[in-house]
């Protein structure tokens, strides 16, 4: 990793630098700030012996295919194509980074500008970009900017969102002075009280920001309802959705929703124990594109051959770079090669293969649901609104923690505690296409077990 | 000069590639299960069911070829030098791929028991530790995303702290005018008013300067060292102090960490925050753009400040901790990008506490070197010639032609080789701004050095010509980009 390490190379590079040594070129450093030990460090190790020792160290993680995983919430066990693996294992990609000269960065720009269309026809949006962090981060930077855009400092959030997107969004809102209030769901359906929210609306209002499927995976099937109603008192609607969900569900643009942010990990990006993952953020109103944080790419051409298409980042004037201070977000390094993983899995599947995804991870997740209805001691699914993936599973007698614990040891990882009161103990379960009938099994006999 | 053409497809857009009945990837799914369910959609409530999906339909050849030539039209560190300033482009290990794509990394979940994980939880303890000792601080988050939240992260802390402890009316955040972006804007998303420091005419910052703009609305002050002009600040305990004396706590910018390793410490030089690029100074590959990593560290008092989690050591293992009382928040939803962190931990692992010594005195080593080999007359330096520069040297390309510093950009992109970051810091004048690393070879030192001064000569004596035309594209037309504004297609 350093080719001039040698003397000979030291004593030429220096010659020509006009040092005697190497600590000459850091006589700058005042002693009084220099350190001068070395550090405590073990000293290094030879390729072989250092992927020994961690990749031994990983086995210890216990994970599929040696365990099964039911977990959710946010971040969900999918299939990962090797074609999706292949693109973003190309170094042309990997190893490049923000596309600042466009010339020779086409393949990086038109990759992110495909990732673009992609998901604004999958979200019903005009603009989208792959730059922000995750979902949360995302969520918190929607909020932001609802603020900005209605220059309202009140946020309502659904009393059924995720409680990482909901810490988050408190994180990034606290200093903008915003204050947050939650909108109660409804203890039978698990859907949000669209009478809470009429409730709590006001002209104060910057946005509502709630999620679809929630948190308990139940589908907000009053979303246009609750769209035009927040519209309504000027305010706007960020949704939060899992684009999965949307081979089946309707797109938040088809609902109104005037920002779409969202997870795109299930998008051909592995679950990485918490990243990188890819933040989705998207606006249904061109105008609002000027507000938005992170970069865009968009479509031009060469400018001696007009007919030659090419691609470029636009309205850099936004971001940190160039206005500083005045920038809609601080975002600089990003998710790109995320994007990327995005924009390739959905070219794979297409409009029918995601379909089949949607419509076999329903399915599951209602076999699963079902099946676990029948162990003694649980109710399954806890709420009675439809939902798509993911589920709530609630216990008689046994506490949640204990259940989490006991599954895993089983070897399965299921049933994280939902956090959120919902009126018993319970647990969040995650079905899709990577689970077969007999892993539902060895699920639900796992359960018994547990409660 | 050697012969170099890039590789040039008029790939079509997906959506003109698509044809009705394709599918590239064939989805699970388990017969005894799907047979059951004859319309499933049916199981979404009426009001909420997509009626149409739009997406291209392809064969996975298709998918994979057209990728495939897009990445052919991306410029890459294994492709050629790429002496981005301030990005630091260093050579990322192969290995570390390798491990990162392990099974037992990308399957795990971030909810699962932290028995369950033993093993990454271990690497994050250890990073911590290692990252704590390369910096000179008490404890550090992993879980910010990339430098950028780390610097939110970052002056967050500040400014709860110090409402915690009586300075809840310090609204103003010092930043060089040499700064990153990022720092006027991380401190503006905190809330803060953002107080220029101008450098001073040898393009440091003058302790007695940021004493005058100091006061009891000072905050603290965003500080890069070395700073953006590849400079080590001579004054930097100095300005700590300054900002100490007046109530306010000092923000260490870590981006340009890679000149420092071995040699000095944030920690030591009265820094009381601190955030690292993980994926510059601990070489993990820049993904195009991202993933990054940008944890933040803190010395004792702040400690129970940083955005959760944190991750903790005890008798029965290691575990992640969302519970500290001070905390800011968490600033990311599930724990940090962890296969970044792996890949950061491996780095370190491979070279030691000598061999990260060896990247700083290697990285400076040829940045100063590359910059000796301009010819001063084209490439005058940004300022004082006698200071030496750390990691990156920032020079002006000569004479008043405004747009000159691009051209050179251009210019150099058709030899095969990656232009320097262009027209930053904003206080120099058609700046070029040239970061090696220590990854480069000498002999690749020289042919970058070379192909500048020939640029220049070429410039000067009007033998140039239209730049770039060997790349796949050429120049980009960037006003058209933006009017009209193409965002995405229909179709």
């Amino acid at each position: 990793m350093l080719p001039n390490l040698d003397d000979d190379f030291v004593g030429r590079m220096l010659r020509k630098v006009g040092a005697a040594t190497v600590e000459d070129l850091f006589s700058d450093i005042p002693e009084g700030v220099k350190l001068g030990r070395p550090l405590r460090l073990p000293e290094g190790g030879s390729e072989y012996a250092v992927r020994r020792e961690v990749q031994a160290r990983l086995r210890q993680n216990k994970t599929p295919p040696e365990t099964l995983c039911f977990l959710g919430g946010g971040v969900w066990p999918h299939y990962v194509p090797a074609a999706v693996e292949s693109i973003t294992s190309r170094q042309e990609f990997y190893t490049s980074y923000t596309p600042y000269q466009a010339e020779v960065s086409q393949g990086v720009l038109q990759a992110l500008f495909e990732y673009q269309s992609l998901m604004c026809d999958l979200l019903g949006m005009e603009a989208c970009n792959g730059s922000l962090y995750d979902w949360a981060s995302a969520a918190g930077e929607a909020v932001r900017m609802a603020g900005r855009v209605t220059g309202r400092n009140k946020v309502l959030l659904g009393g059924n969102i995720g409680p990482q997107r909901r810490g988050v969004i408190r994180t990034y809102t606290e200093p903008m002075g915003m204050t947050l209030e939650t909108v109660d769901f409804d203890r039978a359906t698990g859907r949000m009280d669209s009478e809470d929210l009429k409730k709590k609306l006001s002209d104060g209002v910057a946005c509502l920001y709630f999620e679809n499927p929630n948190y308990f995976g139940v589908i907000e099937d009053e979303a246009p309802e609750v769209t035009s109603l927040v519209h309504s008192s000027g305010a706007l609607v960020v949704a939060g959705v899992d684009p999965i969900s949307l081979s089946l569900i309707r797109e938040p643009g088809a609902y109104g929703a005037d920002i779409a942010v969202g997870e795109g990990q299930p998008l051909g990006i592995p679950m990485n124990y918490g990243g990188p993952h890819l933040g989705i953020f998207a606006v249904k109103d061109i105008k609002l594109a000027r507000n938005m944080p992170g970069r865009l790419i968009g479509l031009t051409t060469s400018v001696a051959d007009q007919q030659r298409k090419a691609f470029a980042m636009v309205l850099q004037a936004r971001e940190q770079h160039i206005r500083r201070e005045g920038a809609t977000s601080n975002v600089c390094t990003n998710q790109s090669l995320m994007a990327i993983a995005a924009a390739s899995y959905l070219s794979l599947l297409g409009k029918e293969g995601f379909r089949t995804l949607g419509e076999t991870i329903i399915a599951n997740s209602h076999f699963a649901a079902k099946r676990l209805s029948r162990i003694e001691g649980v109710v399954s699914p806890h709420f009675k609104g439809a939902f798509f993936k993911e589920f709530v599973v609630s216990y008689k007698k046994a506490k949640a923690e204990s259940v989490f614990g006991k599954l895993a040891k089983l070897g399965v990882l299921a049933g994280s505690p939902t956090h959120i009161e919902v009126g018993s103990q319970s647990g969040l379960y995650c079905v899709t296409e990577v689970h077969t009938r007999d892993d539902i099994e060895a699920l639900a006999a796992a359960l018994e077990e547990a409660v | 000069m050697k012969k170099y053409v890039q590789a040039s497809w008029d790939e079509p857009l997906l959506n003109e590639l698509s044809r009705p009945g394709r599918v590239g990837n064939s989805v699970p799914s388990d017969p005894t299960i799907s047979s059951r369910f004859k319309d499933p959609q049916s199981l979404v409530p009426q009001s909420m069911r997509r009626d149409s999906l739009n997406l291209p339909e392809l064969s996975e050849l298709q998918v994979l070829r057209h990728f495939n030539r897009l990445s052919q039209m991306n410029f890459s560190v294994e492709l050629g030098m790429y002496p981005l300033g301030s990005c630091t482009m260093k050579y990322n290990p192969k290995v570390s791929e390798m491990i990162a794509s392990s099974d037992a990394m990308k399957g795990a979940h971030p909810l699962q028991p932290a028995g369950t994980v033993q093993g990454i939880l271990s690497i994050f303890y250890d990073l911590e530790r290692a990252l704590c000792e390369i910096t000179g601080v008490h404890r550090f988050s992993l879980s910010t995303a990339a430098g950028a939240q780390g610097e939110l992260a970052g002056v967050l802390m500040i400014r709860k702290y110090l409402a915690e402890h009586g300075g809840g009316a310090r609204d103003e955040i010092l930043v060089p005018d040499s700064a990153h972006g990022t720092n006027p804007a991380s401190a503006a998303m905190a809330g803060f008013k953002v107080v220029k420091v101008p450098s001073g005419a040898n393009g440091q910052v003058k302790a007695s300067k940021v004493q005058e703009l100091s006061s009891e609305r000072t905050a603290g002050m965003m500080f890069t060292v070395p700073n953006t002009l590849g400079l080590f600040e001579g004054e930097v305990k100095e300005v700590c102090d300054a900002v100490h004396a007046a109530g306010g706590l000092m923000y260490y910018d870590g981006a340009n960490m890679n000149a420092l390793l071995g040699r000095a410490r944030p920690g030591d030089m009265g820094f009381d925050v601190v955030h690292l690029n993980l994926h510059k100074t601990f070489a993990t590959p820049h993904g195009g753009g991202g993933p990054g990593a940008g944890p933040v560290g803190v010395t004792r008092k702040l400690a129970d400040y940083l955005p959760v989690p944190v991750i903790v050591k005890e008798k029965t293992g290691y575990s992640l901790d969302y519970g500290l009382r001070r905390s800011i928040g968490p600033l990311k939803g599930f724990i940090g990008n962890s296969a970044v962190l792996l890949r950061a931990y491996i780095y370190i692992r491979l070279l030691g506490a000598s061999g990260l010594k060896d990247v700083s005195s290697m990285a400076v080593l040829a940045a100063n070197y590359l910059w000796k080999s301009l010819d001063p007359e084209a490439f005058p330096a940004s300022h004082e010639v006698e200071l030496l520069r750390k990691h990156e040297a920032v020079v002006s390309v000569k004479g008043d032609l405004p747009g000159s510093a691009m051209t050179v950009a251009k210019a150099i992109l058709d030899l095969g080789m990656h232009a320097p970051t262009v027209y930053f810091p904003l206080i120099v004048h058609e700046a070029l701004m040239i970061e090696p690393t220590e990854s480069e070879p000498e002999e690749m030192l020289d042919e970058y050095a070379e192909a500048l001064n020939s640029i220049y000569a070429k410039i000067k004596d009007g033998t140039l010509g239209p730049v770039p035309k060997n790349t796949s594209v050429g120049k980009v037309d960037e006003v058209k980009a933006s009017h009209p504004l193409t965002l995405r297609v229909h179709w």
